[in-house]
């Protein structure tokens, strides 16, 4: 059955596996492994992989805190245990008493367990100046990507002209194309301007729109603030522009803002979708339609595989809201190990407490050490003839644009690759070095990126940087 | 038979959170705690975890306890090994299937959302409609799972009266009625039973694998409680062992994925929590596998903790090791089952209820005989019988369970469903024979 084609393999489902390939670089895994296990000389003894944004990983120590408390849920004994800190015992106990059978191990609610929500809507008051925040409108998630996904399931609908579209920018996440090809939505492309830091246009927003309606039913607008892969932050005025323009064109807004905490240029600011939303006032707070998204995965964290989130959902009607609580409540609940360490995130150490000194300095370290890099990057690659880097702002990557010359694009095209898969591929090859290249993203026709992440510990950073700039220099001699 | 929109689903469960709350403020009920037996989770129920496995998931979690004394040497080592496989440290992302949990298994992906097992066979786009054959009565999150791809659950009866057998001239009557609605391509299995606590024979399990192979339907077979069973004379037979053991042509081309999870029973932990659980495929095309591993990398990975869970418990303590007797004497205990046929026996001799053998699973689904009064009554409150009679239970009894209703059951009969957990039986028992004998009375 498998043979006659169990799956269609339809142009989208193509392109979806396209995008995924090179967003966890799958394929370019069996090659790896190949080569590690045929033991196979190379001009490197190791590979360096910095394709995904996975911090620990690339050996960023975890938040001694949260895995105290992590590790007094799991094994509540340790909780005699005089080695561990009091207010981390205090914060375990409070997980344990909220869960079924005081066990991390019960299924929670599928919200979520109902006091951490209660402190996500605190944290987001404290971090949006007072501005509200009801724990009924909170959901915790398995990443954000959980999300994401959950919204965008309760979003498209519709067949032929009337099926859903959504906007997502190129470059973009490609959860969301991928995403989007799952479902059978419309997806409609906007560019972000590469020659103005990644910025985003209202303009641009507008001529999407547009051309769309011809095809399809818009409905939603995703934008990802810091960017991924581009880093860009936006400014206050955008984001007011996008909500005003989300209001006028009636969008529903998907705030993607897992890399709230990674802001390193100066004169950028995090700036929370819903804290402009509000202070917009109640002609845009009290109708656009909103959900924002974050997770235990990035920031100064960097706990990826606990698959810990949230998000804040803004204006749903409630005959909505009861159809997203059925929806979520088919997986049955978020891992709870990860709704916990969400509620270390939004309820750390406060500075009267016996962990809060460590605590700080760990946390300081982590993002001081990437504003670092982030501007080693952008500096070193702007030296590299045949690479322009735009400043990495924030988020966790930088994307720079490569100049390849023809030749290298027509041998590319002889091998069935996409020139800019071509080009990481023999980066790995000769360097050893794994990146993501810029057709995973989305780019504009004729031109060419890759994805790098700032992650590696800065020493090793500094080798990449070079080892780059060598296969760089090397590859447009052997093109030329 | 089943409308997302139209399941008045979680109605019962707000109400049990309610009346907690409720309790815990000190409202006076007729009882002091809600006995809460809808899900299959015991950890809720009252149940301990397994030391072994929390030790080891701490020391992974928090690494300087590797050095700590206070934990046993088979711990300290266990936590190393796993924290050796992930790169980083716990916090990692896995490469989707880079643990290799189960070296001798290929093709062995880790699963942590129910709707995966149908993800890479529900074309979204196809005309007719993908069907996928389901049991009724069904584990509810199923259903829910394939009309949320498109698709169309295909309903196959079990035989109550034959101990909620499995009979292929039901599969084949299902099969038909499926012509000119839907494109039938799956075929769903749940052994043991969820929520009927059935465990499919031997001959069953050749039975149906012949008929997938003749049919050519992919087989889904949900194999979670494969360590809950308990009926005299019954024995869990996986469906990977049996295709593989009938030879050619069934071995080499049934196509199979089967699943089981840490949630139920899995050597007698229960961390429905942890969310992790795993898939094994056989006989599936490369090209389709490609597409099977790219889908599941669009999810990131598994929690990892479940992960480390999930290997530990295929691999516990063995006798020698410091942690063997605590886990022999706690582990295998959670799966000692002799009050599941005491939980069979008092509800079996309530006039209104009849139950086949609960013979395996984490679950009893009892039917219920409602007299017409009692029936007439729901109409008139605009509730499904079992539903009527399980808010009743819930406010009077202080029981929750599961209505019938929302895992299919044959038009005209009432079921309730809730999981058999050692920890509460004989309240349980208590309560539902006090509050069944009133309620009959009242509707006589």
């Amino acid at each position: 059955m498998s043979k006659e084609g169990t799956v269609k393999k339809t142009g989208k489902t193509v392109t979806f596996l396209l995008y995924l390939c090179s967003l966890v670089s799958s394929s370019l895994t069996p090659f790896l492994h190949v080569q590690t296990c045929l033991g196979a000389k190379k001009p490197f003894t190791e590979v360096i992989k910095a394709n995904i944004g996975d911090a620990h990983a690339m050996g960023q120590k975890p938040i001694t805190f949260f895995r105290q408390v992590l590790a007094l849920c799991s094994y509540p004994a340790l909780l005699e245990d005089s080695k561990f800190p009091e207010d981390a015992k205090q914060r375990a106990r409070r997980i344990l008493e909220a869960c079924g059978g005081h066990s991390i191990g019960a299924y929670s609610a599928s919200q979520g367990i109902e006091c951490i929500r209660q402190d996500v809507a605190r944290y987001i008051e404290k971090r949006d100046g007072g501005i509200p925040s009801n724990p009924d409108n909170i959901y915790l998630s398995t990443g954000a990507s959980d999300a994401i996904v959950t919204i965008l399931k309760l979003l498209v609908c519709g067949e032929g002209r009337d099926r859903t579209g959504v906007m997502i920018s190129i470059p973009q996440y490609p959860l969301y194309s991928a995403a989007l090809a799952d479902l059978g939505a419309v997806q409609i492309n906007y560019y972000l301007d590469e020659d103005n830091c990644w910025s985003l246009n209202i303009t641009e927003l507008r001529r999407a729109l547009s051309a769309a309606r011809e095809h399809c039913n818009p409905r939603v607008l995703c934008i990802i603030n810091p960017g991924n892969p581009t880093g860009q932050v936006q400014s206050r005025q955008c984001i007011e522009d996008v909500i005003r323009f989300a209001k006028e064109e009636h969008l529903f807004l998907m705030a993607d803002e897992v890399y709230q905490d990674n802001v390193y240029a100066e004169g950028c600011q995090f700036h929370s979708f819903k804290k402009v939303l509000f202070e917009m006032g109640p002609e845009y707070s009290n109708t656009v339609e909103m959900a924002s998204f974050h997770s235990t995965s990035k920031c100064y964290m960097g706990e990826c595989g606990f698959r810990g989130g949230y998000m804040e959902v803004i204006n749903l009607d409630p005959e909505v809201k009861a159809q997203l609580i059925k929806l979520v409540s088919v997986r049955l609940c978020p891992p709870v190990p990860g709704q916990a360490l969400l509620d270390l995130v939004v309820n750390p150490p406060q500075p009267d407490e016996p962990s809060y000194a460590t605590f700080m300095k760990e946390r300081t370290a982590v993002l001081s050490a990437l504003a670092e890099k982030a501007r080693l990057t952008e500096q070193i690659f702007n030296t590299v003839p045949g690479i322009t880097c735009n400043p990495v702002q924030g988020a966790m990557y930088t994307f720079p644009r490569i100049t390849l010359p023809q030749k290298a694009i027509d041998k590319a095209k002889e091998l069935g690759l996409v020139p800019d898969m071509f080009y990481c591929m023999r980066l790995l090859d000769e360097e050893g070095i794994c990146l993501v290249p810029g057709s995973g993203f989305g780019q504009r026709e004729g031109t060419y990126h890759f994805r790098m992440t700032i992650l590696p510990p800065t020493e090793k950073l500094k080798v990449v940087l070079q080892k780059i700039r060598e296969f760089q220099l090397h590859f447009t001699q052997e093109f030329s | 038979m089943w409308n997302m929109k139209q399941l008045e689903y979680g109605a019962l469960a707000r109400r049990a959170n309610q009346i907690k709350d409720e309790l815990r403020q000190g409202v006076r009920r007729p009882y002091k705690e809600v006995i809460d037996v809808f899900q299959g989770d015991l950890h809720r129920a009252g149940m301990k975890p397994l030391t072994f496995v929390r030790q080891v998931l701490a020391a992974c979690v928090y690494p300087p306890l590797i050095n700590s004394s206070n934990l046993p040497l088979d711990v300290r080592q266990r936590a190393q090994e796993e924290l050796g496989r992930c790169v980083g440290g716990s916090g990692y992302y896995n490469q989707t299937s880079q643990i290799k949990l189960y070296c001798q298994f290929c093709n062995v992906q880790d699963i942590h959302s129910t709707e995966m097992p149908f993800r890479p066979l529900l074309n979204r786009e196809a005309s007719p409609r993908t069907g996928v054959l389901i049991p009724v009565p069904c584990h509810n999150k199923t259903v829910l799972s394939i009309t949320q791809l498109g698709a169309v659950a295909v309903p196959y009866y079990l035989s109550e009266e034959q101990g909620w057998a499995l009979q292929v001239e039901e599969l084949q009557r299902a099969l038909e009625s499926a012509k000119g609605v839907c494109n039938p391509v799956a075929l769903y299995v749940i052994n043991p039973g969820n929520p009927a606590g059935y465990v499919q024979s031997q001959k069953s399990v050749l039975e149906v694998i012949r008929f997938a192979w003749e049919k050519r339907l992919f087989l889904l077979v949900d194999e979670l409680y494969q360590d809950r069973v308990y009926g005299e004379n019954c024995e869990f037979v996986s469906y990977k062992r049996a295709v593989s053991e009938m030879g050619p042509p069934f071995s080499g081309t049934v196509e199979l994925a089967s699943f089981h999870s840490v949630s139920k029973g899995f050597s007698g932990e229960y961390v429905c929590g942890l969310r992790a659980g795993y898939v094994e495929l056989v006989n599936l095309d490369p090209a389709v596998m490609k597409y099977i591993h790219t889908l599941f990398s669009k999810d990131a990975c598994s929690p990892v903790l479940g992960q480390i869970a999930l290997d530990l418990m295929t691999d516990p303590p063995k006798p020698g090791d410091p942690s063997y007797l605590l886990y022999k004497q706690v582990g295998p205990e959670n799966c000692t089952l002799v009050y599941v046929k005491k939980v069979h026996e008092v509800v079996n001799s309530l006039p209104g209820f009849s139950c086949p053998p609960i013979e395996g699973g984490l679950f009893a689904f009892p039917r219920l005989h409602l007299t017409p009064k009692a029936i007439q009554k729901a109409k008139e409150l605009g509730l499904q019988p079992d539903t009527f009679y399980c808010t009743r239970l819930l406010e009077e009894g202080g029981v929750f369970t599961g209505p019938g209703w929302e895992y299919g059951q044959k038009e005209g009969t009432y079921h309730i469903r809730y999981n058999t957990s050692r920890a509460l039986f004989k309240e349980l028992l208590r309560r539902l024979s006090s509050f069944h004998m009133t309620f009959m009375k009242d509707f006589s």
